[in-house]
């Protein structure tokens, strides 16, 4: 077991300005289009499901130097290939060598509007009382997993405060590994900047996560001292 | 790293279309994809799906304070009632900002982003750039985007790290109580929906 995430971006040392872009410029590249429409249909035959394909985009070796639709075709590529559709050798030949598997649900045009509006609600109906109430100071989880995660590095095992209850959605962790969807209670954790990014960091500024019940714990019962760097936002 | 085009610009392989068109061919040999579905996909997100409704939701917001407060105590049900919703909003939550407050929006660990509103993400929302610092230094970065708030100004940045999607609400501009929601519309850029930009003022209307 290594898995590692190199999506995790949060709080590096990046220092490229950020671009605008005027609005409606969508595609690049026409094979651009075409990467988005793949994704969305072949995510639509229920073969995996979000936090499966990215757990797949995040984990490629090369991530941080390719651009985001070669991360989306690749991430399908691997997909297909690691659920049985699709084989190495038929992606090298450009065609069809093996039988297809059956019992896709395959997605048809007249389909794709009712489709789209659907979506995939994540939220289930609750079976065990919210953990944490709004105002309550947490600790989050501080060490790292070895496998598909939702809680940024740079928001490990600092101090923060429940600002809102977001009732209980699939548990993106359990979700990705197949395990299903052992859905769980979901907060917004308000943390301030002092404590995520040390004493210096600026005045009047917060940021905020959402965390799923369990890479959280009550202060109160933290194991581990407090990370040094400042106060819980107020 | 200093590059100053888009990340998604950057050394890409001269046979990515030669890829793709491989791999579609192998997905419609299989029976797995219907391509008349892909143009119907693309062709919604390229023209029915974007900014344009989520700046209907916010003028909205601006006229009509029953709205306002319905959007901010149960955005989902809010905007369904424009009629927009589903795939990547399942679960809205508008973020208004005021003199006191600015929202900004990101993902850090991928790209999720509030698609029935908003429609598809820019390039450098998904950009490692704006992912690395909008949660460290999300003034740096608004000055990007020309943008500078009073100190006195709380910046808050939300990670949208679950399958919640949100929407700011950008202040609506001075001088602008006299406009129709329709205009309104106009006045509210994608980018102020995300946090990275503000509302255009009357004066760049002219």
């Amino acid at each position: 077991m290594n898995y590692r995430s190199r999506a995790d971006l949060g709080g590096q040392d990046i220092r490229d300005r950020v671009v605008p872009e005027p609005e409606g410029e969508l595609f690049h590249a026409p094979w651009k289009r075409q990467v988005l429409a793949l994704n969305l249909a072949m995510g639509a035959t229920g073969a995996w499901n979000l936090d499966t394909s990215r757990s797949a985009r995040e984990t490629l070796p090369d991530y941080r130097s390719l651009s985001y639709y070669e991360i989306w075709i690749q991430g399908l590529e691997r997909l297909l290939i690691e659920h049985g559709l699709v084989g190495p050798d038929e992606i090298a030949a450009g065609q069809m060598l093996h039988p297809a598997r059956s019992g896709l649900r395959v997605l048809h045009a007249v389909d794709v509007a009712v489709t789209l509006a659907r979506g995939s609600p994540t939220q289930r109906p609750p079976t065990v009382p919210a953990r944490f109430a709004v105002g309550e100071r947490v600790r989050t989880r501080s060490a790292a997993v070895e496998h598909h995660t939702r809680l940024p590095d740079y928001a490990r095992g600092k101090v923060g405060r429940i600002d809102q209850v977001r009732g209980v959605h699939v548990f993106a962790d359990a979700h990705a590994q197949g395990l299903g969807e052992q859905p769980q209670w979901l907060y917004t954790v308000l943390f301030s900047a002092r404590e995520l990014w040390g004493v210096d960091a600026a005045q009047r500024q917060s940021v905020s996560i959402d965390a799923w019940e369990p890479y959280l714990e009550p202060l109160a019962s933290a194991t581990r001292p407090a990370s040094g760097a400042g106060q819980p936002p107020a | 790293m200093s590059h100053e085009h888009p990340p998604d610009e950057r050394s890409e392989p001269a046979d990515m279309d030669l890829r793709v068109r491989a791999l579609r061919s192998v997905l419609e040999q299989k029976g797995y994809i219907d391509a008349a579905a892909l143009d119907v996909l693309i062709d919604t997100y390229e023209t029915k799906i974007g900014p344009r409704n989520g700046a209907r939701v916010v003028a909205r917001a601006w006229v009509d304070a029953v709205f306002r407060r319905w959007l901010l105590q149960d955005g989902t049900a809010a905007v369904a009632s424009l009629g927009y919703g589903g795939r990547q909003g399942e679960h809205l939550v508008a973020l208004e900002n005021t003199e006191s407050v600015h929202n900004l929006v990101v993902c850090t660990l991928c790209s999720c982003y509030p698609w029935p509103v908003l429609g598809l993400p820019p390039t450098w929302y998904k950009s490692a750039a704006y992912r690395a610092r909008a949660v460290k230094d999300p003034r740096g970065v608004l000055v990007d985007f020309g943008v500078t708030l009073p100190d006195s100004t709380e910046i808050r940045v939300w990670d949208s790290t679950a399958e919640v999607r949100y929407l700011v609400i950008p202040r609506r501009p001075a001088h602008s109580e006299s406009m129709a929601e329709e205009q309104l519309v106009s006045l509210v850029t994608r980018d102020s929906m995300i946090g990275t930009g503000l509302a255009r003022a009357l004066d760049d209307m002219r």
